[in-house]
């Protein structure tokens, strides 16, 4: 259906379920209840999801067909994000423009970067997209001061030359970004017992987007152009041996994935109006990095999943502070409680970084292909045959 | 077929919940009161959003130490702080209107994204009714536009730049913090009569938004009293090195350094140009001088002994005598075991004003708020008498101009204070050039 075979059509279907039911999904435990520390299920996050998704997605073309390694993705998504700004500015607070100039732009950016940075592969490719990606950074941190903003990022004034609608709304405030007049803040509770369910119309429309650049990324995997690109990371000597000129198809999949990395900046300034220079910085570029290794590079849904456990830790475990703690081991005796929070204390709260730095070594080195690859040896336990029967086909890691 | 059979009743079933969700009408987060996240009737939540990762991450612990002391205080417990020094006797140490003082915390990692990230989470869930926090003036307004776009109150934290209260200033926020205007108004006549007034300056300044304000407002400051720029440089924020930028100073006929540097570029700044000898220097038969315009306790504990006699602002220090002060220092160091930094007192100070502001209105509306804080004048909070102006959300009070000891007790005892400038020596009119370009606009209470 739709132009994938059967077993494609169900992963897409699965991640179509996944996403629209995300509120559920991410929202198990009941508001009030101990727990409710760990659910996820609220705009901002949910947000966040989907988007990195998009952007892991996108990387995955790059790095995980391709193997060419791209430390500066996230200078596409800044720049991205500062189009779509821009257009808000200017143009009008309806997302559609600002989405679709982010994309232009970020492919606009990659084809510069990309046609300079691919005349060199391996480490070397890494280091100039590397540089370009630092170099943006610092460009926009400071010399493009008038146009990005600098330290403090671009934001929407009250005084914005908006050319289609009002610079401020009749209560004298920042207009707020709106597909059609639906803004992207509004949300829907559902209260059902004792749980509380947040529909946010910004989220759905992010993974509308995240959807349909899902289903893209497995018609691209499943391509001609695809299996070029696989040849490329196998052996692009031979390649070119046989006559094959290797760039154009790199080129290519620089600027997809470049694109994909504007998607992802413009829906985040959709769903919130600033683009700050951070977001171009090296640690940014980094982490999609460690999204898709942690997911599982070359395969299909492992970007997603590393993009939302990254997003998960940051998010999450960065809040749990220490009184939060004290609360949890309160039935210990005084001085054992003490010795176990301080014992905990390091891997959570501030200390986030130091957890995932731990999973991210452990997968890496038990699970060379990322999280999915752990999935698939959980599946093959329970059904051995099964897994064996359909392993040639599925979803293989990256060699 | 039973494959096709699920994946037809999926895509149906995902479809509608899928079209239902987009096509879900206009519903904002409606509450009966009629502003965001109007607290239960026993709890209400605060938060706090400091950095606790990345460079300012000692001054984000600071400050959380002293929301933590805050909270306590709120609530009853405790010896009270400042609560009963503070002029306006509204709060009891029962809460704020009765409701037990509730806080979460984030981490901005002083980054404007992860910032926002950390404060979206702690209104979209956590339900925090205000948002505080943050060491840097690039986190403070993109915090305060996000508050102002929530429809949550924002009492921004340790933020110096001129733009907070000045061209990006918002009607839900405010600024207890002193800014780069007030540093350079209160050192100018502290340099001169130190100085004299005919010298010749050479500015280092960070290349970002804090440290542009910062050089212009000392620039024109000590150029109005007669003293002249030979030159200003940019340094990256990423620098550690700045031996390369110290070098040229001596041969280029200035007989100032001004370092417009601060956390961890002023210390590696200040250390380097001191190894360079500039300290002992003779420029224009004068003595070479150097001047930090913004200082801190922590930043001084990072540069040692290079900070002996060096001039600079700060907003606090914990060695003033005051009632406020000495209240606020005693319970904190009764806490913590040591005395609280600058940082440290403007997040106890911001976390008290509006539970105060709160309390004088009897309600927790952002807009009841605003006009509570609006035109406040108080005193007994360790800075003097003090005035939230209405026109753009600063405190205007004394400005403390310090030195560097030169012979230190204790690693908390680096700063003497040398003069501690009047407040009206440091008041600007609201529409200073300096400050120009922005707009309040009107208080968002959300839905």
């Amino acid at each position: 259906m739709l132009g994938l075979e059967k077993k494609d059509f169900r992963l897409l279907l699965i991640v179509i379920g996944l996403t629209a039911f995300a509120p559920f999904l991410l929202n198990p435990f009941p508001e009030g209840s101990d727990l409710a520390q760990f659910n996820a299920g609220y705009p901002d996050l949910m947000q966040r999801f989907v988007i990195f998704g998009i952007f892991a997605i996108g990387f995955n073309i790059l790095f995980g067909l391709t193997g060419y390694l791209s430390f500066g993705h996230a200078a596409f998504l800044g720049a991205g994000s500062y189009g779509a700004v821009w257009m808000f500015k200017l143009l009008s607070m309806n997302v559609l423009p600002a989405i679709a100039i982010s994309v232009v732009i970020a492919g606009l950016f990659s084809l510069l970067i990309g046609y300079i940075s691919l005349r060199r592969s391996g480490i070397y490719f890494s280091i100039l997209t590397l540089a370009f990606a630092q170099m943006s950074f610092a460009l926009a941190y400071s010399v493009l001061t008038p146009i990005t903003g600098g330290e403090t990022g671009l934001q929407l004034a009250l005084s914005d030359p908006r050319i289609f609608g009002a610079a401020q709304t009749a209560t004298g405030n920042i207009p707020v970004p709106a597909l059609f007049g639906l803004e992207m803040r509004s949300s829907f509770e559902w209260n059902v017992g004792a749980w509380l369910f947040t529909f946010n119309a910004g989220y759905y429309l992010a993974a509308v987007f995240m959807i349909i650049a899902f289903y893209i990324s497995i018609r691209i995997f499943r391509s001609p152009f695809g299996m070029m690109l696989r040849a490329i990371k196998s052996n692009q000597t031979r390649m070119s041996y046989t006559g094959l000129n290797a760039r154009p198809y790199t080129l290519a999949a620089f600027v997809i994935s470049g694109m994909y990395a504007g998607l992802a900046g413009g829906l985040m300034a959709s769903m919130d109006p600033l683009a700050g220079a951070e977001r171009m910085q090296w640690t940014a570029s980094g982490e999609v990095v460690l999204m898709t290794i942690l997911g599982g590079a070359g395969t299909l849904i492992g970007p997603v999943l590393g993009a939302g456990m990254i997003k998960y830790f940051e998010n999450i475990f960065s809040k749990i502070n220490e009184t939060i703690l004290h609360g949890w081991f309160a039935f210990l005796p005084d001085g054992l409680e003490d010795v176990v929070v301080a014992m905990i204390y390091p891997f959570i709260g501030k200390g986030w970084h130091l957890t995932l730095g731990i999973m991210f070594m452990l997968v890496v080195i038990f699970l060379p292909g990322g999280l999915v690859q752990g999935g698939q040896k959980i599946a093959a336990l329970f059904s051995r045959k099964k897994a064996e029967e359909t392993k040639p086909n599925a979803t293989e890691p990256a060699e | 077929m039973s494959n096709n059979n699920f994946s037809r009743r999926g895509v149906l079933k995902t479809g509608m919940v899928a079209s239902a969700g987009l096509a879900l009408p206009q519903y904002l987060r409606a509450q009966e009161s009629g502003f965001t996240n109007a607290p239960g009737a026993s709890e209400v939540i605060l938060g706090f959003n400091v950095p606790q990762t990345g460079p300012y991450a000692d001054e984000g612990a600071d400050e959380l130490r002293a929301y933590e002391l805050a909270v306590e205080h709120l609530n009853g417990e405790g010896d009270g702080g400042m609560l009963g020094t503070f002029s306006s006797q509204a709060l009891e140490g029962a809460g704020i209107l009765g409701r037990r003082v509730n806080y979460v915390t984030g981490d901005t990692q002083t980054k404007s994204d992860a910032a926002r990230a950390s404060a979206r989470s702690m209104i979209e869930k956590d339900g925090a009714i205000m948002i505080t926090g943050g060491s840097s003036s690039g986190v403070a307004v993109a915090v305060q536009a996000l508050c102002q776009e929530a429809g949550i109150i924002f009492m921004a934290g340790l933020t110096h730049s001129n733009d907070t209260t000045g061209k990006d200033k918002r009607a839900n926020g405010f600024r207890h913090f002193f800014n780069s205007y007030m540093s350079g108004a209160a050192l100018a006549p502290v340099l001169q009569a130190a100085y004299g007034s005919d010298r010749k300056a050479y500015h280092l300044t960070a290349d970002y938004n804090w440290g542009y304000t910062t050089e212009e407002a000392v620039r024109t400051s000590t150029e109005a009293m007669g003293w002249e720029t030979v030159n200003t440089v940019l340094t990256p924020l990423t620098q550690t090195d700045f031996s390369s930028y110290i070098a040229p100073v001596l041969n280029s006929g200035a007989d100032v350094l001004v370092l417009n540097h601060y956390g961890g570029n002023m210390v590696n700044s200040l250390t380097n140009a001191v190894q360079f000898g500039l300290r002992e220097a003779q420029a224009n038969g004068k003595n070479f001088e150097i001047v930090v315009p913004l200082y801190s306790r922590l930043m001084a504990r990072g540069a040692g002994s290079a900070v002996a006699g060096i001039f600079g602002s700060t907003n606090w220090h914990w060695s003033l005598q005051d009632a406020g002060s000495q209240a606020f220092v005693r319970s904190f160091g009764t806490k913590y075991g040591f005395p609280p930094s600058q940082a440290a007192h403007t997040c106890y100070v911001q976390t008290l004003l509006y539970a105060d502001a709160v309390t004088r209105a009897g309600s927790f509306n952002p807009c009841a708020v605003d006009e509570a804080l609006e035109d406040f004048e108080f005193d007994g909070l360790g800075n003097g008498p003090t005035l939230y102006r209405g026109e753009d959300h600063q405190c205007f009070k004394d400005v403390l101009v310090v030195k560097g000891k030169e012979n230190p007790e204790n690693e908390f005892d680096l700063l003497e204070i040398v003069e501690i400038t009047p407040v009206a020596q440091v008041t600007y009119p609201a529409d200073h050039p300096q400050f120009a370009g922005g707009a309040l606009g009107t208080c968002n209470p959300g839905a």
